[in-house]
């Protein structure tokens, strides 16, 4: 029989964030790349909230732009409304996230896809990977058609096997009515790749026209817009924004929910999946948090051109009767008219534990894998993976060494080495408090951090490196000024403190030191400060933070270094557990699971002791010392 | 090649020529090597069918040759000092025979041990933790009574219960302002600063009571480092034999230093001086005189509290003012040596030169009067009148100081963050660091060369 038989350097298998952001990273560093969707309509698809970013999710986002993905790119293009949250607290945790127009997203992540060169985009289900002598060589689509290649990167999302479900519903498909992907599952386990099953849910879209927004409270986008991307300025893409609305549930709609818990799949048993502890769904909320007599609801807009709107705060798998009386119970939706069903939805992912921190898989050499497949929430989370994912397969391809944030450089760095290296029962989901060194992690500095990085693996191109160098010296050069620059206590300069609320000076002071007190920044200290030239936006904002906060970021940065110190405590590739005297049985379970490059890595690992740490140090200093 | 892990032996006792001598034995092999060299006297009785925590007496044999009678205990594993087979040969000869016995047991397969070794695999074990390891550190090198009950302590994990118990409530605070920036809407942090303040307070005041028992940890564990001033007739020579003749004073010889000072160590009521005669102090153009003054001057500074010694039979001359001058700020007590006569002392002038804590003591060496009053004086000075080892325990180690040091530290920039009111996501970093730093003294944060550190100071057979 004939078949199809085609030539690449890198095979992507699944067409959403995480796959769209490898296939992207693959053809823009010179590989002949091919992407696989089940189906053209899914491509860069947002099947559940309509945002992109939020807290600590807006820092992958920046992340991911400041290395030269497109995510930040295509919701600056798409977003209908932009917010910094958290601006009442420090930096580290100021987040941006952007209302997405679902359907714009998708079309212009394809367009831009399209007309990308080396990338083809191709309708089609694979079936299998072709594995040979533990190495990768291509995948068989379910027409029979054999796709060979260097490397493959699996980013299958949610739709390995794929059931939907509300009561006693169930729909073999994956989101959003599509088609799932049933057969890869098997070749996966044929591959000795260990499967989870895991599950997440979404809530329902209503219709616009059914509510009524004159009972919640409206909630405005910020009048100065920050874009995601480090490329773009406020004037390139500000519009006109689109609200969102504040609601809550009540005591009633806790009783209906409570009175058909047994009929929610989730509690019947019907669901195996495991679901996520911190994107928890209304049933789950209401017995978990059971003296809550509220919780907030976002009726968040699809689109600017749909009258679809999103009940964000109240997914649910229960049935559709109970549907339609819960949220009508909530103030403002007594009326309302459901557009789709909220539902849970099952899916096959691996225990990411299997791959290196490159994203390859340990067992299977060139083969890569990224997103809601390696057990994580999120769109943005699998755009980071999907990133790093393209970028290590294309590295390979060519003969490189793979890319490895690690946890003091990005928070992509935490995300992946917490999958990598811990337990995980439940889909990931990044969150500020896993970032230990999240005061130098901020998102207004991803650029300072990573895109040099970018540079360096060919995702940015010189002009946009050349302007991090500029930004970087101007940065230095005004924070080492305002150190430099001595005022006297004249009266122009005591009647500026007075007016914003700051003690006079009692002798002279530097700039720098002025800055740094709270009630006072660069932009306030204008008028006393005539040498000053002119200085970009973004550059003012490092100064500041990096005056006012210097302290913390010293502290943090000694932190970093005794981190530093354990992560280049190289593990040997070659040491064996079971020879380590003294290892509890547990951690040379987990070790031998985990494999760890580093101490470090190697301390992170649940189950694995301090003093078992104690105890590895002590043998690799033998282990060194005999080799010697 | 060295393996780590293989059956180790060593001479646990100080080598000498008087009493017993042990040698420890440790390690899978232990049980087989002892059965190859020891002969019970009860016949009925086979060496390698010795049973656990049980005394046997018998002969070390070196095939037909007797070397020496002696007690074999053997401590099968995991009730043992290392959790492996231990075996200890209690010996009854001098050094050689004592060495004859670890040869032999070498020969048979062990391994000399380094130092430290024993009470390093007790930590690889999982027997003790760290800060128990180094008490028993501190146990062989303890000088006196009261120092040997603050290591029992200490290696009881007395130290490691209270930082543990510290660490558990910094994390949880920790923990609650994480979960409160990540789910907001759930867990509100409106006046937690204020609750957080009391307990960072809290924290505070308990690490610092473990560092001022530092000072006090250091006085009983190595001594005070007592120094002794004054004219050259004031009378020191006999205040010190008058301290050293005392019934109750144990002396010990101590290598001096320098050939101008004196040492002499001294433990009287538990308490442990380490005396300095210093050659004086005054000016001189002779150049050797100026090198044993140079020398006083630093024992003077290194010393824990001087004491300060005047004939109380004549007026003070200016020698005894310059002298005060030089320990103006110190902590000192001033002996007036009464002579026979009893002639009136005037100390207005005296009184100028010390600070108000600074006791004055009348004494006469020759009679040994004023020695009780001295010793319950310097317990008020040294110990603040806490000195109590039944209860409190004492930081004694220096790794320790420095770790508590730190979070102190670091428990005090929390505070100033929630004075300056910072965001609260800018407390947990502080709190981190803290928490970090007590984890070193349990070992429950680990540094990279922290281990080896630790054993290597520890001497052979422990």
């Amino acid at each position: 029989m004939k078949t199809v038989e085609e030539y690449y350097d890198i095979i992507v298998v699944g067409a959403g964030h995480a796959g769209c952001e490898a296939a992207l990273a693959a053809a823009r560093l010179g590989c002949e790349t091919i992407i696989f969707t089940v189906s053209m309509n899914s491509v860069a698809l947002m099947p559940c909230n309509p945002n992109i970013g939020g807290s600590s999710k807006g820092h992958l986002v920046r992340e991911i732009d400041a290395l030269g993905g497109e995510m930040g790119k295509n919701i600056d293009k798409t977003y209908i409304q932009s917010k910094m949250l958290n601006k009442s607290k420090g930096p580290a945790v100021h987040s941006l996230r952007a209302q997405a127009d679902k359907d714009a997203y998708s079309m212009m992540m394809r367009y831009t896809m399209q007309n990308t060169d080396h990338l083809t985009l191709r309708q089609a289900e694979v079936t299998e990977l072709i594995v040979e002598e533990g190495e990768i060589r291509g995948v068989k689509t379910f027409s029979g058609a054999i796709y060979h290649a260097k490397t493959v990167v699996l980013a299958t999302g949610t739709y390995l096997k794929a059931r939907c479900l509300y009561g006693e519903v169930v729909n073999y498909t994956g989101p959003n009515g599509l088609q799932a992907a049933n057969y890869l599952s098997k070749s996966l386990e044929d591959n000795g790749i260990e499967l989870y099953r895991f599950k997440t849910g979404t809530p329902a879209r209503i219709d616009k026209r059914s509510v009524d927004f004159s009972v919640m409270e409206e909630q405005f986008g910020d009048e100065k817009i920050v874009p995601f991307s480090f490329t773009n300025k406020e004037e390139d893409i500000k519009r006109e924004q689109i609200s969102c609305w504040l609601t809550y549930t009540n005591e009633e709609t806790h009783k209906i929910i409570r009175d058909n818990l047994d009929r929610s799949p989730l509690y019947s048993g019907m669901i195996e999946g495991t679901g996520p502890r911190y994107c928890p769904s209304i049933e789950d909320k209401v017995v978990r948090f059971a003296d809550k007599n509220r919780h907030q609801l976002f009726i968040e807009p699809e689109g600017e051109y749909t009258n679809e709107m999103y009940v964000g705060g109240m997914s649910s798998s229960l049935p559709e009767d109970v549907q339609y009386a819960m949220y009508r119970t909530v103030k403002g939706l007594e009326n309302v008219k459901i557009i789709r069903n909220a539902y849970a939805i099952e899916y096959d992912c691996i225990n990411p534990n299997q791959l290196k921190l490159s994203l390859e898989f340990k067992k299977i050499s060139g083969l890569f894998s990224g997103g809601q497949f390696n057990g994580s929430s999120g769109y943005e989370e699998a755009a980071a993976q999907g990133l790093i994912a393209g970028i290590n397969a294309a590295m390979k391809c060519q003969g490189r060494e793979p890319l490895i944030l690690d946890r003091s450089q990005a928070y992509i760095g935490v995300l992946i080495d917490d999958l990598v290296t811990k337990e995980n029962h439940e889909p990931y989901r990044m969150m500020t408090s896993r970032a230990e060194y999240r005061l130098l992690l901020r998102q207004d500095n991803a650029d300072m951090r990573l895109t040099e990085i970018g540079y360096e693996i060919g995702l940015i191109d010189k002009d946009r490196y050349d302007a991090l160098c500029v930004k970087r010296e101007q940065i230095e050069k005004e924070i080492q000024r305002l150190k430099d620059t001595n005022i006297g206590a004249n009266k122009k300069v005591q009647e500026l403190l007075s007016a914003n609320g700051s003690t006079p000076l009692k002798s002279a002071s530097s700039l720098a030191e002025l800055v740094k007190r709270p009630e006072l920044n660069y932009e306030i200290l204008e008028p006393i400060d005539p040498e000053r030239k002119p200085l970009d936006e973004a550059v003012i904002e490092q100064v500041n933070i990096n005056l006012k906060y210097e302290g913390y970021i010293s502290r943090q940065m000694k932190q970093v270094e005794q981190f530093k110190k354990m992560e280049n405590k190289l593990i040997p590739d070659n040491i064996v557990y079971e020879e380590v005297h003294n290892l509890r049985k547990e951690a040379i379970q987990k070790l031998n699971d985990v494999h760890p490059h580093s101490i470090g890595q190697a301390s992170r690992i649940s189950g694995v002791s301090p003093s078992d740490i104690s105890v590895l140090l002590i043998y690799i200093e033998q282990m060194r010392y005999r080799n010697k | 090649m060295i393996n780590e892990f293989d059956t180790i032996a060593a001479i646990a006792t100080a080598v000498s020529n008087a009493g017993i001598g042990i040698i420890r034995i440790s390690g899978d092999d232990s049980l087989r090597i002892i059965s190859e060299i020891f002969e019970p006297y009860n016949k009925n009785i086979r060496a390698d069918e010795l049973e656990s925590h049980r005394v046997y007496y018998g002969n070390i044999k070196d095939g037909e040759e007797i070397i020496d009678e002696c007690i074999v205990i053997v401590m099968k594993g995991p009730h043992s000092y290392t959790k492996e087979d231990v075996v200890e040969i209690d010996c009854h000869g001098g050094v050689s025979v004592v060495y004859r016995v670890l040869n032999l047991v070498i020969s048979r397969g062990a391994r000399p041990a380094d130092p430290g070794e024993f009470t390093k695999r007790a930590f690889l074990n999982g027997r003790i933790d760290l800060s128990q390891a180094e008490a028993v550190m501190e146990l062989i090198d303890s000088k006196n009574e009261l120092a040997r009950r603050n290591s029992v302590a200490q290696l009881k994990g007395n130290l490691s219960e209270k930082i543990k118990k510290i660490r558990e409530e910094v994390l949880y605070q920790i923990a609650y302002i994480e979960s409160a920036l990540d789910d907001p809407e759930h867990i509100s942090l409106d006046g937690y600063p204020q609750h957080l303040s009391g307990l960072v307070d809290k924290w505070i005041d308990i690490t610092q009571k473990m560092l001022s028992s530092y000072d006090d940890g250091r006085y009983i564990s190595e001594g005070i480092r007592t120094c002794i001033v004054g004219k050259p007739n004031a009378g020191k020579s006999s205040f010190l034999n008058a301290l050293l003749g005392e019934e109750r004073a144990i002396v010990t010889e101590v290598a001096g230093t320098t050939r101008d000072t004196l040492e002499e160590s001294v433990t009287i009521d538990g308490i442990t001086l380490n005396m300095i005669d210093t050659a004086g102090i005054h000016d001189t153009e002779d150049r050797v005189e100026k090198i044993g003054v140079e020398k006083a001057r630093k024992e003077i500074e290194n010393a824990d509290i001087i004491l300060f010694l005047a004939d109380s039979s004549i007026p003070l001359e200016k020698e005894d003012f310059d002298i005060l001058e030089e320990i103006k700020d110190r902590k000192k007590i001033v002996l007036l040596n009464k002579s026979d006569t009893d002639a009136e002392f005037d100390d207005t002038p005296l009184r100028e030169y010390l600070n108000e804590e600074d006791p004055i003591i009348s004494i006469s060496a020759k009679y040994n009067e004023g020695i009780d009053d001295f010793i319950i004086e310097l317990k008020n000075l040294m110990f603040h009148g806490r000195i109590d080892t039944n209860n409190e325990m004492y930081i004694t180690n220096a790794r320790h100081k420095k770790a508590l040091d730190d979070a102190v530290e670091s428990f005090q920039c929390a505070k100033t963050s929630i004075e300056d009111g910072m965001p609260e996501d800018f407390f947990t970093i502080d709190l981190m660091n803290s928490y970090e730093k007590l984890g070193l003294i349990v070992g429950e944060s680990v540094e990279e060369d922290l281990i080896n550190e630790i054993f290597s100071r520890f001497c052979t057979g422990k």
